[in-house]
């Protein structure tokens, strides 16, 4: 019997390449006869556009506009409103209108293009905004009782501001045509068959037509979850055109001022609350901006009301969200996708309610916190898979949070506390709609794993390959692990929605029993000396239990929930106004880590990017375009800025996850930023506005 | 240009303006050093120059003229950071990993965590949170990364 893989840290399937530098990213790429792709833009946040002036020598150059597209001229995703370039209505600044291509990209860069606009008055705030992508309601008992039972109702507004996944491979892709009607798109992206359908809806081609391959990945983080179908029908348009191939890699302003970022929210709370610290009523109003068209705001925003009350028991809660159209780049997704900013409100409003209250902020969570056989605000029933209260009490006595709470106060340092939960997987009905399936070709050695699924860094690779090879009882390097290849890989639904391993890897270990079955006590060469080729496929089925109601969102909104608890130290400087975090603890329940050192680094990296969210990543926004889209001054978290993050694992097994797994990818990212800044609020200070930059801490001083 | 490139002569023609990182990649081929923001900001283009660390996007080719010019290709694949960025976590999506090695090179022997923070702090990395970066530099100083699998779990639930 080969050594068990699960639970183990096995070496990462692409890791030698990546240290060797051999790892092949989409720049690395070329192919003869290469044109380079560039994008001419709008430059005013509304209007039509009244004339295009091509101001150059247009010889050897390839020229595209809407009149080109083929088939329907949007980006295919949920709704049907986002051109894939501009016909005459801007929505937004940065959004493309024409497309050049050159095969030098000295040249390419000289030409000039004017556009002149008949302008229109934009609109940059979502709470005046008329036009909404999507609203939420979620009810659950009686809002008007709950508060009517309460001895005290605390109310309180929390905003969030935009954050950039801040990839370091910026978005590119290639495309190389085939005749005119057939194309192959090579890029940098989390989910080929978004870009699969997208370019057979532009281009008017039939499945077999289109054939997307991922190449290495360098980060996504959501950035790369929708963003890809636009420039990869850019790319498409001028390689059809040209009948050449055609590179479209876009640098980091480009990428900062065009790509989507995380939504912009402002999130009332009102809480109704009894003496002993008991929750008699949750009241929640939400907006989110969308930015100028639809993309996933619907999904963004669903998950976010979803999570919106917080790990907490509360017999009577109404949430509203809506997610409203302005006149700035579109909103999408980025880990966490809504639940950050909803969490970020909840839990700084949690330790509001229990200032008011004068009871111990531990101990007011403790009081509510879910345990298994609680509903939650959508009606669902919680399992033994619900580890709220084990996670704050782990955390709290790693940190001794009391001892130090009483000891820091008064010292212009802090320590702040953040309890969240995050769901794995599709909302509701989602998984059901996607129905994914994932392969098993039987080779020489052993397996290959087909999925769809991209490794983008988190460990797809790896981790499937370990959840096989336990499951077939091989040892782990007899598993491969296909190319992302739509011309070989089923749809296995999009890397997204901390779904890859819970939901996908339980359907490489279904293929995997059944590959085993028919193996019998053959080897793999046997079997296919005997009886030739074989490949299994898994497709999705709903857990018989489960149910959702997309009418009344009322349900199982997600088959399990992680758990996380994470504790914050922060200095913050007397002069500078700047707030240092020194000292990190998370505590997470993820079922059970197929790979502790791939889960670890979910974890920490999650963390990091969520002390950005809280402090520094600071999207300024100047009529409707970001006006600091350079890594300059955009600004992610250094090794200075990133204290050591210490990390504990607990162990719940979800019995339906694959070797008792549940997600890990998106719930560090819920954390971070509410701890933070309930640090600060100990420290004296009173911020509702993140990222809580100086500025905004010297302001809440200056008002005090 | 005249240069020393991975440890053997080179001569290459390239303009004397045009950026270190670009002929590298295009004229040299070596792909291996990552164009991450082209304004020095990321540290993914990072090479050694006559053993010190530069950011290859900030560098005018006509610079290595006679210089020794490093890159990830040129570690062989053989050398002790590069075990223990596999074993150790210290690479996740890759992009920011020959850079940080090379940086990471230019630590010399048993870095402290401040001397790791300090040197490392022009290289940008968004997955590891950098906690795993320091884990792989400590092994690789300690001789522990080996390239074999080490087996280690979660705690369990109490």
């Amino acid at each position: 019997m080969p050594r068990r893989a699960v639970g183990t840290n096995v070496l990462r399937k692409e890791g030698v390449e990546k240290v060797t530098g051999r790892a092949r990213y989409l720049d690395d790429l070329s192919f003869p006869n290469l044109l380079y792709g560039r994008t001419i833009r709008s430059t005013v946040p509304a209007g039509d556009i009244a004339a295009i002036r091509y101001d150059f020598d247009r010889t050897g150059f390839t020229v595209v506009d809407y009149h080109d597209v083929p088939g329907q001229n949007f980006v295919a995703l949920i709704e049907e409103d986002q051109p894939c370039l501009v016909e005459k209505t801007v929505r937004h600044a940065a959004e493309p209108v024409v497309l050049l291509a050159h095969e030098d990209r000295e040249t390419l860069a000289q030409a000039v293009v004017h556009i002149d606009y008949r302008a229109t008055a934009p609109n940059y705030d979502p709470e005046r905004s008329t036009r909404s992508f999507k609203n939420i309601s979620i009810d659950k008992g009686d809002i008007e009782r709950g508060l009517a039972e309460a001895d005290l109702v605390v109310e309180g507004e929390y905003r969030v501001g935009h954050q950039e996944q801040l990839y370091i491979e910026p978005n590119g892709v290639i495309a190389v045509p085939e005749g005119s009607r057939r194309i192959t798109v090579y890029g940098s992206m989390q989910c080929p068959y978004y870009v699969h359908r997208a370019l057979k809806v532009l281009l008017g081609f039939s499945d077999d037509q289109v054939r997307v391959v991922q190449t290495e990945t360098g980060g996504g983080f959501g950035g790369k979850e929708e963003y890809p179908s636009m420039i990869a029908g850019h790319a498409a348009l001028l390689a059809l055109k040209s009948g050449r191939p055609v590179k479209l890699v876009y640098d980091r302003v480009e990428d900062l001022l065009a790509t989507t970022k995380r939504h912009p929210a402002v999130i009332r709370h009102r809480t109704g609350v009894k003496r002993d610290g008991r929750l008699t009523a949750i009241d929640i109003d939400a907006v989110f901006d969308g930015g100028a068209y639809a993309t996933l705001s619907a999904v963004v925003l669903s998950r976010g009301m979803i999570h919106a009350s917080g790990p907490y028991r509360c017999d009577h809660v109404r949430i509203r969200g809506r997610a409203m159209m302005t006149n700035t780049p579109p909103n999408g997704a980025f880990r966490g996708f809504g639940a950050p900013q909803s969490q970020f409100a909840a839990e700084v409003h949690m330790d509001r309610v229990a200032e008011r209250l004068a009871i111990d902020a531990v101990r007011l969570r403790e009081i509510n916190a879910f345990k298994p056989g609680d509903t939650t605000a959508t009606g669902q029933k919680l399992g033994e898979d619900c580890s709220a209260l084990a996670v704050l009490r782990e955390a709290v006595k790693r940190t001794r949070f009391k001892q130090k709470r009483r000891a820091l106060k008064g010292t212009g340092r802090g320590i702040g506390l953040s309890l969240f939960f995050h769901g794995s997987g599709f909302t509701g009905s989602g998984e059901l709609k996607l129905g994914s399936k994932a392969s098993l070709a039987l080779t020489e050695r052993g397996a290959n794993i087909l999925v769809a699924s991209t490794e983008i860094g988190q460990g797809t690779r790896t981790m499937l390959a370990q959840i096989a090879a336990d499951t077939l009882g091989m040892p782990y390097d007899a598993i491969d692990v296909n190319d992302a290849d739509t011309k070989v890989v089923p749809d296995s639904g999009p890397t997204v929605a901390s779904r890859t391993c819970m939901i996908v890897g339980r359907l490489v270990q279904h293929a995997a029993r059944d590959l085993k079955a028919r193996l019998g006590p053959l080897t793999p060469k046997q079997y296919l000396r005997k009886h030739g080729p074989l490949t299994v496929t898994a497709q999705y089925e709903k857990p018989g239990e489960i149910s959702w109601d997309d009418a009344t969102y009322r349900g199982d909104a997600y088959e399990s929930y992680g758990w996380g608890c994470d504790v914050v130290e922060v200095q913050v400087d007397p002069v500078t106004w700047q707030v240092t975090p020194t000292a990190f603890t998370t505590v997470h329940e993820i079922g059970r880590a197929i790979h502790p050192g791939l889960a670890r680094g979910q974890i920490e990296g999650g963390s990091a990017q969520g002390l950005g969210y809280a402090i520094l990543e600071d999207v300024v926004m100047r009529d409707g375009r970001m006006a600091n889209c350079q890594l300059t001054n955009y600004i992610i978290p250094t090794t200075l800025d990133t204290p050591a993050i210490d990390v504990v694992l607990i162990e719940n097994p979800y019995p339906r996850g694959p070797f008792g797994a549940k997600g890990v990818g998106e719930m560090p990212i819920d954390g971070p930023a509410p701890a933070v800044v309930n640090a600060i609020r100990h420290a004296g200070v009173d911020v509702r506005d993140i990222p809580a930059t100086p500025e905004k801490i010297m302001a809440a001083c200056a008002s005090r | 240009m005249r240069f020393t490139l991975n440890g053997k002569r080179a001569s290459v023609r390239a303009h004397p303006m045009a950026r270190l990182l670009d002929v590298l990649r295009e004229t040299c081929h070596l792909t291996g050093t990552k164009e991450g923001c082209g304004e020095g900001e990321c540290g993914a283009c990072t090479v050694l120059i006559d053993g010190l660390p530069v950011n290859s996007c900030l560098v005018p080719f006509a610079q290595v003229d006679g210089a020794r010019v490093t890159t990830i290709e040129g570690l062989g694949g053989k050398h002790p950071l590069q075990h223990a960025f596999v074993e150790f976590g210290g690479a996740q999506c890759g992009i920011c990993t020959p850079g940080m090695i090379m940086a990471a090179v230019a630590l010399g022997p048993k870095p402290s965590t401040p001397e790791m923070q300090t040197g490392l702090a022009g290289n940008l990395c968004r997955c590891t949170g950098y906690s795993a970066i320091y884990r792989s530099i400590r092994a690789a100083n300690r001789g522990t990364a080996s390239l074999k699998a080490r087996t280690t779990t979660g705690r369990k639930k109490r």
